[in-house]
């Protein structure tokens, strides 16, 4: 087995695919963090005065708070006056078309491997599918590093009633909208990296569908955090009205870095009477190399309010990437017959380090939740699933149902399941079912003498373990999951 | 061929059928076997088989095998009853179509007219006059669908003793006690 060990180590340790880096000028914020560098960020983006105060608030907030050390995770100390906490792509007129975007942003995306088909759709070209109808359309919200570069398809979502802006854009022409539900998800004092988020965010995306609207097309952003020393302070804030229905993609990768690079975002969800949201996400940022040098600091917090009678939020995600991620995608299920999902794929390899799960708070009757959680570690990295189902006194006849499985590769890794479960109403049926396994030597060799290499069979064993999570994705994300999940553990057999 | 991987062996034309053939949970029959194929075609520099012509074959192989459809659809092997496995494994050998096959004790684990299919499966797809089979068994049930040209007793690694179906008529009578003695 040596000689095997030896190849699926050097293929294990292949660099970061798409590590690159672009060359496009900045436009800093003084490097370090003060209430001049909030005033200063604010400032930039020309915001209102409610908004600065809210930030100024968030800042003097965060200054009490002290770093999260529950979490399985061996975190370096961070110098947050050692950063810069605002970049922009130089300043341009604004942009009537995608003709105007710098070419250099535009091939970025394409080393991105964004699909052929949102590229034509960048480029507005529709394509017929084969029944003669436009085939299915993703609109795409590019952020590039920190400033909404293009979106498109606005008009066809404006006739739907469907609000899909940058949140800078939106805290200008949607402020009442913006200030109702801004922060009342996940309140400034949070935690740490959330109140951090609400003093610095520097762009991200705001989502309104209308009572009784249905989406007319996925929503999707793409995030790259593309300047050095940069941190990115993602804001996102979806909510669907009475009735409403949306699909939302996020998917990220990074270049390459030597230095780490904190992403503190935070996500918003709030779905009210009937609402449905769906939010799916494929992370693959810069993981450090096999040493653990360099890398994203993963920091985020995603939380979604069920707040209406059966509102249902369901929360895909395939995590691949960062050196360290901190996440907990959760639903606080309000409402009566609400439903919360999580569905998970956590693969971490080399000295990566995930600590992820969900929360879900059951305060709404007859409130449900099914969570799946697939860990998959490989080399000497650790990968826990932390969750909390929680049910309320008064919350009758809830259901949680909790799988988490976890897949070792190799004899250095560490697979971790800290299931919390606090429940308070007799009637709650809980269900919760772990297991843990190993990529056998067995299997490899079957499929093996089949015909695969042992890059192949281990992506084919993997995409089978994770395929209860990887069938929620959307389809443009399920393909490019599955690549991920292959490349992201090529040969990393012991 | 022992410097070779398992998977350039196999695309060299070998085949393995497993005496406890492998689950894979979450990977179909079908999936796992056509990227099996097309990596085997690929290393011998062949055009992959598209979808359809694959479910084709397929579904041809598993129909010679009476095996239902629905198990190609099914997780590789999961779920499955040893005799089930073992059929499989034939369905398989049809498809990747090898020019030697090594079966380690396919019989075990089958049923009379399971034999007698799996039997008929070897003849159908390894009796060709540029193939081989090394047929590994216990009993002499097997040999009496599949009429060996050789046969060769292995004791503690060695080949101790060789023949032809003679043999195997030999041991069925005496024992391998008789044999080794």
């Amino acid at each position: 087995m040596a000689t095997k060990n030896a190849e699926a180590y050097e293929a294990a340790n292949k660099s970061y695919e798409w590590g690159f880096h672009s060359d496009i000028e900045q436009d800093f914020a003084p490097k370090g963090l003060s209430e001049d560098t909030v005033r200063f960020i604010s400032a930039k983006k020309g915001e209102p005065e409610w908004m600065l105060d809210w930030r100024l608030q968030a800042y003097r907030l965060w200054l009490t708070l002290d770093t999260p050390d529950w979490a399985k995770l061996q975190i370096d100390p961070i110098d947050y006056q050692d950063a810069y906490y605002y970049a922009e792509p130089k300043a341009k007129p604004k942009l009537g078309s995608l003709d105007e975007v710098d070419p250099e942003i535009l091939r970025v995306y394409e080393k991105l491997g964004i699909p052929i088909e949102e590229q034509k759709m960048l480029a507005g070209v529709e394509e017929l599918g084969a029944d003669g109808q436009p085939k299915r359309r993703v609109a795409v919200d590019a952020v590039f590093d920190s400033v909404s570069v293009a979106t498109t398809f606005r008009k066809e979502l404006e006739s739907a009633g469907v609000i899909f802006r940058s949140i800078s854009e939106a805290i200008k022409e949607y402020p009442d909208l913006v200030r109702k539900w801004l922060g009342k998800v996940v309140p400034q004092h949070d935690n740490y990296f959330a109140a951090l988020n609400c003093a610095v965010f520097s762009d991200g995306t705001f989502v309104y569908i209308p009572e009784g609207v249905r989406c007319p097309m996925e929503l999707s952003t793409y995030f790259r955090i593309n300047a050095e020393n940069t941190g990115q302070f993602e804001r996102t804030l979806i909510v669907a009205d009475k009735g409403a229905y949306v699909s939302y993609l996020e998917g990220c990768t990074a270049p390459m870095r030597d230095e780490n690079q904190l992403h503190a975002a935070v996500v918003e969800l709030v779905a009210l009477d009937d609402a449905e949201i769906k939010y799916s996400t494929v992370q693959n940022w810069y993981p450090g190399d096999e040493n653990g040098k360099g890398g994203i600091y993963n920091f985020v917090t995603k939380r979604a309010l069920c707040q209406g009678r059966n509102s249902k939020v369901s929360w895909t995600q395939v995590e691949t990437g960062s050196a360290i991620t901190w996440k907990y995608p959760s639903c606080v299920l309000n409402g009566e017959n609400s439903v919360g999902e999580f569905y998970s794929v956590a693969v971490t390899n080399n000295r990566q380090q995930a600590d992820t799960g969900t929360k879900m708070i059951h305060n709404g009757k007859g409130s449900r939740s099914t969570i799946v959680s697939k860990g998959i570690s490989a080399g000497r990295s650790d990968n826990t699933y932390r969750g909390l189902v929680r049910v309320a006194p008064g919350a009758e006849g809830v259901r949680n149902f909790t799988q988490c499985d976890s897949l070792l590769l190799g004899d250095q890794c560490g697979a971790h399941t800290v299931p919390y479960i606090e429940v308070r109403n007799p009637s709650a049926q809980i269900e919760h079912e772990a297991t843990t396994s190993k990529i056998s030597d067995d299997q490899l060799f079957y499929a093996m003498q089949r015909g695969l290499d042992q890059e192949a069979a281990v992506a084919l064993i993997v995409n089978g373990f994770a395929k209860e999570v990887l069938q929620q994705l959307p389809m443009e994300f399920a393909v490019e999951a599955q690549k991920l999940l292959g490349i992201s553990l090529e040969g990393s057999v012991g | 061929m022992l410097v070779l991987a398992p998977h350039e062996r196999a695309a060299a034309g070998l085949f393995l059928g497993f005496q406890y053939p492998v689950e894979i949970p979450g990977v179909s029959n079908v999936q796992f076997l056509r990227e099996a194929l097309n990596a085997q075609r690929k290393g011998r520099d062949e055009k992959p088989l598209s979808g359809a012509e694959f479910l084709k074959l397929a579904r041809a192989q598993a129909d010679a095998l009476s095996m239902d459809q629905d198990m190609l659809k099914r997780p590789v092997n999961v779920g499955f009853s040893g005799g089930e496995k073992k059929r499989n494994e034939m369905v398989q050998m049809g498809i990747v179509d090898p020019k030697l096959a090594i079966l380690d004790e396919t019989d075990s684990g089958l049923d009379i007219d399971a034999l007698r299919i799996v039997g008929e499966g070897i003849n159908r797809i390894m009796r060709k006059p540029d193939k081989a089979v090394i047929l590994i068994t216990h009993y002499e049930r097997l040999l009496s669908y599949v009429a060996p040209d050789f046969v060769h007793v292995l004791s503690a690694g060695r080949i101790i003793r060789s023949g032809g179906p003679e043999l195997a008529a030999e041991l069925e009578r005496e024992g391998y006690a008789g044999v080794v003695a």
